[in-house]
């Protein structure tokens, strides 16, 4: 059976890749501590010594569109192309392409199907920086193969938030009974409070720096009863418009298994939106 | 009321460099070609391959042809698409970072500590 060796919970910034490829002689000192910060996190990842990397994000009204939305979608292709136009032109990310892992993707499918998880596939999936991002905050040499795993976190009806929970856990059960010794780490990027096309955005800091403490301590701890008891899709509306991106860190905590207190927490206090950073090193039983 | 329809001419321009020259150039103009040639195109379809049904409701077509973001968000088009287009025309013409996004945000405070429009499409 496959090791599940690490389980890495992540926001996703796309500015990111601007801020940290500016000259360090031209950049804020604040891009600094960022920049430390992602490379403390990025060595969390690098001690699991993952073979592949099961990517949870949301494509952004890229590729997924509202003739043809699935709710939960799983990608099925041997390569994928990565980062679209309006990316480039907004966040100055690069063109990427990253392996897939046709395998991995075949055995999520076919036990996410079995486990009442009635998931879409892509045959052909271009990826966004909901998973992008990740890559080149903790993975920058993107030379692992990945299988990505799209949710619906964008257009309503999206599901309830207790399904990202489950979905989280059946993911690593599936992971866990994939037969290979191939090892596998799973990570997730989501939000906290975030506005997006509204009038908190991009203020000195998140719209909701209650929520975000809150959601940290949430994360930090695994503690989905607690994230649950206070969160619904209508609440979710209220931190700011965005942050219904949060049930991809329920997501990820399902994985983590819930309870389970992360082994790696850092977040940091940005303007327009506060970073948090987690992982788990999964033990049997957890 | 067509909010899948307001959020499909967004999506369409937003990913086409062309056409979002085109709109900030002639907003009016290219509303009124979209509506006629691209509002029934199914996206992932050959080009014959139409809908019959769709256009927009008056307020609709205005708001966007007069590049009227505030009025779009009021009639519950997607924030995160006409934030992403309406950055890709206008926020070269604010020298300062993030000057068009805090701009635009300021336009929409009226609608703070109340709900926001429904932004549903089914």
């Amino acid at each position: 059976m496959a090791p599940l060796v690490a389980v890495v919970a992540s926001t996703h910034h796309p500015f990111y890749y601007r801020a940290s490829t500016q000259p360090p002689d031209q950049r804020p000192a604040s891009v600094d501590t960022w920049v430390r910060k992602i490379e403390a996190f990025r060595e969390t990842l690098r001690v699991a010594e993952p073979d592949v990397l099961v990517l949870v994000g949301s494509d952004h009204f890229h590729q997924l569109w509202l003739d043809n939305m699935p709710q939960f979608l799983v990608g099925a292709a041997p390569v994928y192309d990565a980062n679209w136009y309006n990316e480039e032109r907004e966040f100055g990310l690069p063109r990427m392409r990253l392996q897939g892992h046709p395998a991995l993707s075949r055995h999520l499918l076919r036990r996410g199907l079995d486990l009442g998880f009635d998931l879409a596939f892509s045959n052909e999936l271009r990826l966004d920086h909901s998973v992008t991002c990740p890559i080149i905050t903790l993975r920058p040499e993107a030379d692992l193969p990945v299988v990505p795993l799209y949710t619906n976190i964008f257009a309503p009806p999206m599901p309830q938030p207790r399904r990202f929970v489950e979905l989280g856990q059946a993911l690593r059960r599936m992971v866990e009974e994939w037969e290979s010794d191939e090892r596998v780490a799973i990570i997730g990027t989501g939000h906290l409070s975030l506005e997006l096309g509204g009038p908190r955005q991009f203020g000195p800091h998140g719209p909701d720096p209650a929520f975000d403490a809150k959601a940290v301590r949430w994360i930090a701890e695994a503690d989905v009863e607690g994230a649950l008891s206070e969160v619904t899709l209508e609440s979710l509306a209220e931190p700011g418009n965005a942050t219904h991106g949060f049930m991809d860190f329920l997501l990820m905590m399902g994985a983590a298994g819930p309870g389970t207190p992360a082994d790696y927490v850092d977040s940091l206090d940005l303007f327009h939106t506060m970073e948090a950073y987690f992982t788990w090193y999964p033990k049997e039983g957890t | 009321m067509s909010r899948y329809l307001l959020d499909k001419f967004l999506y369409t321009v937003d990913r086409d460099p062309d056409l979002l020259e085109r709109y900030r150039q002639d907003p009016r103009g290219t509303v009124a070609w979209w509506e006629a040639e691209m509002a029934n195109r199914l996206l992932a379809c050959h080009e014959q391959e139409r809908s019959s049904w769709l256009a927009f409701e008056d307020a609709e077509r205005e708001a966007l042809a007069t590049h009227d973001y505030p009025a779009l968000f009021a009639l519950g088009a997607h924030p995160f698409l006409t934030l992403t287009l309406f950055i890709g025309l206008f926020e070269r013409d604010h020298p300062e970072p993030l000057g068009f996004q805090r701009a635009y945000a300021a336009r929409l405070a009226d609608w703070l500590g109340k709900p926001y429009p429904d932004i549903s499409t089914c």
